[in-house]
C-alpha cells in the first residue's frame, strides 16, 4: 500500500540515448536524472497501452465517421419519409431498430445524422475558446504585473457565472442559432482555458531559458509563442479535449432548454427536449437513444482526455 | 539496543571506533533489479557492507551509482518495481529481508532511522514541530506529557537553543539548517542502532553544513549510533566517516578507512575521481584538472567483467573478460581491480599543464594581476545599491557595492545564500534595476540599467551560464536551434554563415555534430552545460557570468566543464564573474575573489591573498567550514546562528552578531568601511590587518601544499 | 492571516462589481435595443420605442446602469415585466428552494466524493482505482438532465418510488420535502461525484508521495496513522477550493434539473424569465447566482487559510 513508493523510472525513458553517448567527450557523465528522452514516442507508446484511451478514441472516431457520412449510412431520411407520420412512436423493431418518434421519424437515422451538428459546433466552439484562452493565458502569465491583475479580475468575474447560465444570458441577447452557440461557448470557455494556460505558464516563466531569451533582448511575442508555448502545449492539448467534453455537455443542455440549436435539426438535445414528455407513457426509445448517444460521446471524449492527461502529467 | 561493553575478539582494524557486539549492519552480496516493462534491469550488482557498532560508514559515488537505492533497501522502503534478487541485510544480527510487515514496523520504531535531503519537505507542513518530534516517542507507548518533555530534551540535544519556542512552530517558519536539526532530533529520538543519512546537507550553505556535520559527529559519539552516510561530496564524507565505500555502477569498487582512501586510493576510479576535484590551493595556472573519460554504464546494462573497464586508462584484456575480486590491498582496505597495485599510475586523461598555454594562464593570475590594475576595467561598479520592497519591509539586497572586473580576469564571488550574489549578477545583466545613484560602467561608459536601453554591443558583451541547463535550455528546441537563435539575435547571422558558425562554436565547446539535432533531454548533464556555454559565447562576449555552473554536476563532469571554461578564457580573452559555494572550485578558477555578506562586500583581493590570509573574520569562517579533503585543518571556527534577515540587518558591522573575532562596542555601533588593508586587498573590518595576521597565524586553515593524492605529479 | 482574508474579501467585492457590469451590459449592450429584444424582430418600431421609454432604456447606458445598481443596493431589484410583481418577491422564494435542493445534493455528494477519492488514491493503479476513476469520468460526462430522465423513467415512472416532480405540495413536512428532492439531488450527485473524487485523489496522491509521508512511514507509524495524521490534512486542502467552485457548477446544473423536475427554484425562474425575455428577473437571477458563487469561494478561502499554517502564520522568521 502506501509503504510502497512509486516505481522507479529506470531505463529507456530515463537517461541518455546510447547513440548520443557514443559521441560524448572525455569526462562526460550520464547524469541519469530521469530526463524524458524521445518523449514523444514514449508518450505515444504509453497511450497505446491504455485500454480506456483506445476505447475512447474508437468511439469518438465512430461518431466522427457518422458526422461525415451520416446521411449516406442512415437507413431512412432523418426528416421523415413520406407517410411516416402514420408510424409515429413505434417501439424498436426490425424495420426501426431504435423505434420512431412522435412524427414517425426513424430514431436511429436521427441519432446518426444528429452527431454532425453537435461535433461541429462543439469542436469549433472549443477551438475558438482555446485560441483566445491560450493567447490571454500566455500574455497574463508571462507579462504579469498590472495586465495580469486586471485581466485576472475580469476573468474571475466571468468565472463566477456558470457556463450554462452565461450561455442562456448571451443567447437571449443574441438570439439562438448555431453560430451564436459557437461564439457564446467559445467566449465562455476563454476565461477557463486562459486560467489553465496561465497556471502552466507561471512555472515556465521562472525557467532560465526565458531569462536567457530576455538577455538576448527577444521580443515578448517571441518569448511567449516560440519559447514558452511549445512547453505548455501538453496542458493545452489536455485542456482542449476536456473542454470538448464540456462543450458537448453545455450545448446539449442549452439545446434542451431551447436556447441552442434550433429545430428541425436532428440534434440530440433537441430530440430529447421534444420527446421526453412521452416518458410518462412508457415511450422511452425516442429519448433514451439520443441520451445514450450523448453519454457515449462525452464519456469517450473524457476517456481520451484522461488518457492524455495521465501521459502528459507524469 | 543498549551497547554492551563486551570485549571483542577481533577488532575490525583501522576503524576509529572500537567494536563490541554484533555489527550494526551487515549487507551481504545485495543484488537488486528494477523491473521496467517486464525487463529486469540490474541496479545493485552485489554490494557488501559491514558497519560495526558506533562506526560511521560513508558511501560515495556519482549520481546513478545506486547509493540511495542501497539506503532504501536497508529501510525496506523500495519502489514498487524494485526486486531484491539476492543477498541479505542484517541489522544487529536480524535478517531484515525475512521480516514481516509488523516486525519491520517495530524495527523502524526502535532501531532504524533515516534522514534525507530537503529537510523542508520531510517535515509535515501542517503539524507543529513539537508534535512531530514527540510522535516518535508516542509510538513507543510513552504518554503525551512525557513524550513532549523528551522531545524538548531531544531538541536541546541537537543544539536548538530555544526548544520551547521551536516546538510551537510549523516547519515553514524554520530555516533550512534548523529544519534539518529537527529531522535529526526525530531520527535520534528512538536511539537507533543504525542511522542512515542520505545527502543530509546537500542544498544547505557550507557554514550550516559544517554545523550539521559537527552535530552529527558529536551526537554519534554521545548515542554510540552507527551511521551509514551517503554523499556525492567526498569532502563531507571525509569529515564524518570512519570508513568509506566507493560505489560505481551498482558495485562496490573500493573500501577503506577514510584517511587511507584519500591518501592511498587503489582503484583507478577512485584515483580518477580524486584527481577531478581541484586540490586545495591548486590554480588554473597549474594546468587543467584531470577528468574521467566516457560515461558510466546505464542502469541495467549488461556488464561482463570489470564495471569500470570502458573508462579505465589501465585497461587490459583481462579486465573485459574476468571480473576482478575485491582484493585485500592493505589493512582493512579492499579494491576491486586486477591492477590495484598500479592504480595510482593511471595515466592522466587530460595532459598536465597544456604546453604553451600556461603562459597566458599564469599571466592572468600571478604577474598579470598587479599589471592589470592599471588597465582600464571592463566593468566598474560604484556604490551599487538594490532595495527590494516586500510587504512594507525594505530589503537591502545590495549595499554600496564597489568592485571592478578587469578584461580577461575571473572574479570569484562567494558568500552564503542571501548574500546578494545572484542579485549582483542580475543587476549586471540588466534583469534587476539597481537603486538610483548606482553607477555601473562598461569599458568606461555608463551601462544602461535596463536591457531594453542597452546597445546590441553591450547586450552581446554580457552573457550568462546558468546553474542548471535543464532550466536554462528550452527543452523543446534542438541544440542547433538554441545556439543558432543566439547567433541570429546577437550577431545577426543567417543562412550558410550561421551554419558554419554553429559548427565552429559547438566544436570549441567539444560538442560533436550529431548532438546538434538532439534536444536537451537527450544529452547528459555535462553536454547540456556545454550547449549553454556555447550559447553564451555566441556573441563573442567580454564578460560571462557563471552562476554556479557546475554545482548541479558530478565531480568528473565538473572538472571537464571547468577545464573548458579556462581554455575558452585563454582563447577568447573573456572575463568571468564566477559565483560558487565551492571554495575549492572558486579558488581554482579565480584570479580575484570578492566575499559578500548581507549584500556587502566584506573582502576583495587577489585569490592568493584572500585565501592565503590574513582573512576577514567572515572569510576565515567560510574557509573553516569548507569541506576539503586534504591536510590537517585548523580548529573549526563556528558561526553562531543563522544569517540575519536582510530586512533588518544588524547595526554597525552587519557581521558582528556572528563574528568569531568580535571586538566590542565599535562593531555594534559603527559600520567599518571597505578599506585597503594592504595593496590590492580590501577589507571591511575594524581589526587592523596585522592583528588579524597575528590571530590567524597560529591557526591557519590548510593551504594546499600537501600532495595528498600521491598521484605522482610534481607539485 | 488577517491581511490575507481582507485581500480576498476586497477581491470578492471587486469581482462582484465587475460581475454586475457583465450582467448588465451583457443584456443591454449586446442586442443594442432592449425593447427589440423583448418584443422580437417583427414588432412595430413605435412600440419598441415606447417600451424603451417606459423601461428607461432610452437614457444613456451609464445612467441606466447606475439606476439598476443603486436599486440593487437598496434591495429594489425592479419589477418583473412578465409577472407584474417585484423581482425580489419572485427571486427569494426561488433562491430558498434552490438552496434546499443544493444542500441535499451536497450532503450526499461531498462525503461520497471525498471517500471515493481517498479509496481510489490508496489503491492507486489497481482495479478499485480505475473503477472509481472511470465511474467518475462517466458520471461527470453525462448531462444532468439525461441522468434525470433515466432516473425518472426507472424510479418515478416504472417503480413509482419517487414523485415525478420535485415540488412538494405546500405545507409538506420536512421528510416529505426530502422525498421529493431526493431524485433531482441524485441526478446532481452524479455530475459532481466525479469532480470531487478526482480532486481528492490528486491531492491524496500528492500527499502520499510527499517526503513527509515517507518520514512518517519510516518512523514506524502504522499505515492507518500515517494516512489519518499525516496525509489527510494536507490532501484535503485543495479539495475545499474545488467543492466551492463546484457550487457554481451545481447552480448552473440546477437550470436543467429544475426545468425537468418542474421545481420552482432559481434555475427554473431563470429559464422562464429567459423564455419570456423578462430582463429584470433574468439579470437579478444571474447576479444572485454569481453572488452565491462568490460567497462560497470566500468561505472556502477562510476555511483554507484556517487549516493551512503557511497562511495562518507568515513565513520564516
Amino acid at each position: 500500500m502506501i509503504s510502497r513508493p512509486r516505481p522507479e523510472d529506470v531505463g529507456t525513458e530515463a537517461g541518455v540515448d546510447p547513440v548520443l553517448q557514443a559521441f560524448g567527450v572525455e569526462g562526460q557523465h550520464d547524469s541519469g536524472d530521469g530526463s524524458r528522452s524521445t518523449a514523444r514516442r514514449e508518450r505515444f507508446r504509453l497511450l497505446l497501452r491504455s485500454p480506456t484511451f483506445i476505447i475512447g478514441t474508437l468511439v469518438v472516431l465512430f461518431w466522427i465517421f457518422c458526422a461525415i457520412f451520416g446521411k449516406q449510412i442512415a437507413p431512412y431520411n432523418y426528416l421523415g419519409e413520406p407517410g411516416s407520420i402514420l408510424h409515429k412512436l413505434e417501439p424498436p423493431s426490425s424495420q426501426h431498430w431504435f423505434g420512431t418518434d412522435d412524427l414517425g421519424r426513424d430514431v436511429l437515422s436521427r441519432v446518426i445524422v444528429g452527431s454532425r451538428g453537435i461535433l461541429v459546433v462543439a469542436l469549433l466552439a472549443t477551438a475558438l475558446g482555446t485560441v483566445a484562452g491560450t493567447a490571454i493565458g500566455l500574455a497574463t502569465g508571462y507579462v504579469g504585473g498590472w495586465l495580469d491583475e486586471v485581466v485576472s479580475r475580469i476573468l474571475d468575474a466571468f468565472l463566477a457565472i456558470p457556463v450554462v447560465i452565461l450561455g442562456v444570458l448571451a443567447l437571449v441577447a443574441l438570439g439562438p442559432s448555431s453560430v451564436t452557440v459557437i461564439l457564446v461557448i467559445g467566449f465562455v470557455f476563454t476565461p477557463i482555458i486562459a486560467r489553465t494556460v496561465r497556471a502552466a505558464v507561471l512555472p515556465e516563466r521562472e525557467q532560465e531559458y526565458v531569462a536567457a531569451a530576455e538577455l538576448r533582448h527577444e521580443r515578448r511575442s517571441y518569448v511567449m509563442f516560440v519559447e514558452i508555448l511549445p512547453n505548455v502545449s501538453g496542458p493545452i492539448l489536455v485542456e482542449f479535449t476536456v473542454r470538448v467534453g464540456y462543450a458537448i455537455f453545455a450545448i446539449v443542455t442549452l439545446t434542451f432548454l431551447g436556447f441552442g440549436i434550433q429545430p428541425p435539426a436532428p440534434d440530440w438535445g433537441l430530440q430529447i427536449a421534444s420527446q421526453y414528455i412521452y416518458l410518462s407513457g412508457h415511450i422511452w426509445w425516442p429519448t433514451l437513444f439520443p441520451a445514450l448517444a450523448i453519454a457515449s460521446l462525452v464519456v469517450a471524449v473524457n476517456l481520451v482526455s484522461d488518457g492524455l492527461a495521465r501521459v502528459f502529467e507524469r | 539496543m543498549s551497547a554492551a561493553e563486551r570485549p571483542t575478539t577481533g577488532a575490525s582494524g583501522a576503524g576509529a571506533t572500537a567494536t563490541a557486539g554484533p555489527p550494526a549492519l551487515v549487507i551481504d552480496d545485495l543484488r537488486l533489479n528494477f523491473e521496467v516493462r517486464g525487463i529486469q534491469r540490474e541496479a545493485i550488482r552485489g554490494v557488501s557492507i559491514r558497519i560495526d557498532e558506533g562506526e560511521s560508514y560513508g558511501l560515495v559515488g556519482e549520481s546513478g551509482c545506486g547509493k540511495s537505492t542501497v539506503a532504501f533497501a536497508v529501510m525496506r522502503y523500495l519502489a514498487r518495481n524494485a526486486r531484491i534478487v539476492g543477498g541479505s541485510i542484517r541489522l544487529a544480527g536480524r535478517d531484515l529481508l525475512a521480516m514481516r510487515e509488523s516486525e519491520l514496523r517495530t524495527l523502524r520504531q526502535t532501531a532504524l532511522s533515516m534522514v534525507y535531503q530537503n529537510p523542508g519537505s520531510s517535515l509535515n507542513p501542517s503539524i507543529r514541530v513539537g508534535d512531530q518530534v514527540s510522535e516518535a516517542f508516542q509510538i513507543l507507548g510513552v504518554d503525551r506529557a512525557e513524550s513532549e518533555r523528551r522531545a524538548r530534551e531531544m531538541l536541546a540535544k541537537v543544539q536548538i537553543s530555544d526548544p520551547d519556542r521551536v516546538m510551537q512552530r510549523y516547519p515553514h517558519q524554520l530555516s533550512g539548517g534548523m529544519q534539518q536539526r529537527v529531522v535529526i532530533a526525530m531520527a535520534l529520538a528512538k536511539d537507533p542502532t543504525l542511522l542512515i543519512m542520505d545527502e543530509p546537507t546537500t542544498g544547505l550553505d557550507a557554514t550550516v553544513e559544517a554545523e550539521v556535520l559537527d552535530l552529527v559527529s558529536s551526537l554519534r559519539r554521545e548515542f554510540r549510533t552507527s551511521v551509514l552516510f551517503i554523499s556525492h561530496n567526498l569532502g563531507v564524507v571525509a569529515r564524518v566517516c570512519d570508513r568509506v565505500g566507493v560505489l560505481y555502477a551498482g558495485r562496490m569498487v573500493e573500501e577503506s578507512p577514510t584517511d587511507e582512501l584519500f591518501r592511498n586510493p587503489r582503484h583507478p576510479y577512485t584515483v580518477g575521481l580524486l584527481r577531478c576535484i581541484p586540490k586545495w590551493g591548486s590554480r588554473k595556472a597549474d594546468g587543467p584538472l584531470d577528468t574521467i573519460p566516457g560515461f558510466p554504464p546505464a542502469v541495467g546494462a549488461a556488464i561482463a567483467a570489470c564495471v569500470f573497464a570502458d573508462r579505465c586508462g589501465l585497461v587490459q584484456d583481462i579486465c573485459r573478460t574476468t571480473e576482478p575480486d575485491l582484493f585485500d590491498v592493505g589493512e582493512d582496505h579492499r579494491a576491486r581491480c586486477h591492477f590495484h597495485d598500479r592504480a595510482q599510475d593511471l595515466p592522466r586523461a587530460e595532459p598536465p599543464a597544456a604546453g604553451t598555454g600556461t603562459g597566458a594562464g599564469t599571466a592572468g593570475s600571478n604577474e598579470g594581476a598587479p599589471a592589470g590594475a592599471d588597465e582600464e576595467p571592463l566593468i566598474r561598479l560604484e556604490s551599487v545599491n538594490k532595495t527590494f520592497r516586500q510587504e512594507g519591509h525594505e530589503i537591502r539586497a545590495l549595499a554600496d557595492i564597489s568592485i571592478v572586473i578587469r578584461p580577461g580576469e575571473t572574479l570569484g564571488l562567494v558568500g552564503e545564500s542571501g548574500s546578494g550574489k545572484t542579485t549582483l549578477a542580475r543587476t549586471l545583466l540588466g534583469i534587476t534595476t539597481p537603486d538610483g545613484g548606482s553607477v555601473v560602467e562598461f569599458e568606461g561608459h555608463p551601462l544602461p540599467m535596463k536591457i531594453a536601453q542597452r546597445t546590441p554591443e553591450q547586450i552581446r558583451a554580457l552573457q550568462i551560464v546558468f546553474q542548471s541547463p535543464d532550466s536554462s535550455l528550452n527543452r523543446r528546441h534542438t541544440v542547433r536551434r538554441i545556439v543558432g537563435r543566439a547567433l541570429t539575435k546577437l550577431v545577426g547571422m543567417r543562412g550558410e554563415q550561421r551554419q558554419e558558425r554553429i559548427y565552429t562554436l559547438t566544436r570549441s565547446v567539444r560538442l560533436d555534430r550529431p548532438a546538434l539535432d538532439a534536444r536537451p533531454a537527450q544529452l547528459s548533464g555535462g553536454l547540456k552545460q556545454r550547449v549553454a556555454i556555447a550559447r553564451a559565447f555566441a556573441g563573442d562576449p567580454r564578460l560571462v557570468l557563471c552562476d554556479e555552473p557546475t554545482s548541479a554536476l558530478d565531480v568528473s563532469v565538473q572538472a571537464a566543464i571547468l577545464n573548458l571554461l579556462v581554455s575558452l578564457q585563454r582563447e577568447e580573452k573573456v572575463a568571468y564573474l564566477f559565483i560558487s559555494h565551492d571554495l575549492g572550485v572558486v579558488r581554482y578558477i579565480s584570479d580575484r575573489i570578492a566575499v559578500l555578506y548581507l549584500g556587502r562586500v566584506m573582502e576583495v583581493g587577489d585569490a592568493d591573498v584572500v585565501f592565503g590570509g590574513p582573512h576577514h573574520p567572515y572569510t576565515e569562517a567560510l574557509l573553516s567550514a569548507a569541506p576539503i579533503l586534504e591536510g590537517e585543518r585548523g580548529p573549526r571556527i563556528r558561526l553562531e546562528g543563522e544569517v540575519p534577515s536582510a530586512a533588518s540587518p544588524p547595526s554597525g558591522c552587519v557581521f558582528h552578531t556572528r563574528c568569531p573575532r568580535f571586538l566590542g562596542e565599535i562593531c555594534v555601533n559603527q559600520e567599518p568601511p571597505l578599506a585597503e588593508a594592504e595593496p590590492g586587498h580590501l577589507m571591511r573590518c575594524h581589526i587592523p590587518i596585522e592583528e588579524l595576521r597575528a590571530m590567524q597565524s597560529k591557526e591557519t586553515p590548510p593551504t594546499g601544499s600537501g600532495d595528498a593524492n600521491g598521484s605522482g605529479e610534481p607539485s | 492571516m488577517g491581511r490575507f482574508l481582507l485581500r480576498r474579501l476586497g477581491l470578492a467585492i471587486l469581482t462582484l462589481i465587475l460581475l454586475s457590469l457583465i450582467v448588465f451590459f451583457g443584456t443591454h449592450v449586446l442586442p443594442g435595443d432592449v425593447g427589440r429584444v423583448i418584443l422580437g424582430p417583427f414588432a412595430d418600431a413605435r412600440a419598441v420605442a415606447e417600451l424603451d421609454k417606459q423601461l428607461g432604456a432610452d437614457k444613456p447606458l451609464i445612467v441606466q446602469y447606475w439606476t439598476w445598481v443603486s436599486g440593487v443596493f437598496r434591495g429594489d431589484l425592479g419589477t418583473s415585466l412578465a409577472f407584474q410583481q417585484s423581482v425580489s418577491s419572485l427571486l427569494f422564494p426561488a433562491l430558498l428552494n434552490s438552496l434546499k435542493l443544493a444542500l441535499v445534493a451536497f450532503v450526499i455528494v461531498v462525503p461520497l466524493g471525498i471517500l471515493g477519492g481517498i479509496v481510489s488514491a490508496l489503491n492507486r493503479d489497481r482495479f478499485t482505482d480505475r473503477a472509481i476513476t472511470i465511474t467518475g469520468l462517466s458520471s461527470v460526462a453525462v448531462p444532468e438532465f439525461v441522468t434525470g430522465i433515466v432516473l425518472i423513467v426507472i424510479f418515478a415512472v416504472n417503480l413509482n418510488w419517487f414523485p415525478v416532480t420535485a415540488q412538494a405540495p405546500p405545507g409538506s413536512s420536512l421528510l416529505t420535502q426530502l422525498h421529493y428532492l431526493l431524485l433531482p439531488a441524485i441526478a446532481l450527485v452524479f455530475v459532481l461525484f466525479g469532480y470531487i473524487a478526482r480532486i481528492t485523489r490528486a491531492g491524496m496522491i500528492e500527499a502520499l508521495d510527499a517526503d513527509y509521508t515517507r518520514t512518517a512511514t519510516l518512523k514506524g507509524l502504522p499505515q492507518r496513522t500515517v494516512v489519518r495524521r499525516h496525509v489527510l490534512r494536507n490532501a484535503l486542502l485543495p479539495t475545499i477550493a474545488v467543492v466551492a467552485t463546484q457550487t457554481g457548477y451545481l447552480i448552473g446544473g440546477l437550470v436543467a434539473i429544475e426545468v425537468l423536475f418542474n421545481y420552482q427554484g432559481i434555475g427554473h425562474l431563470l429559464f422562464i424569465s429567459a423564455q419570456k425575455k423578462d430582463l429584470p428577473v433574468l439579470e437579478a437571477c444571474v447576479l444572485v447566482v454569481g453572488v452565491v458563487y462568490l460567497i462560497a469561494t470566500v468561505i472556502a478561502d477562510v476555511i483554507y487559510s484556517l487549516l493551512n499554517p503557511r497562511i495562518r502564520y507568515g513565513t520564516a522568521e
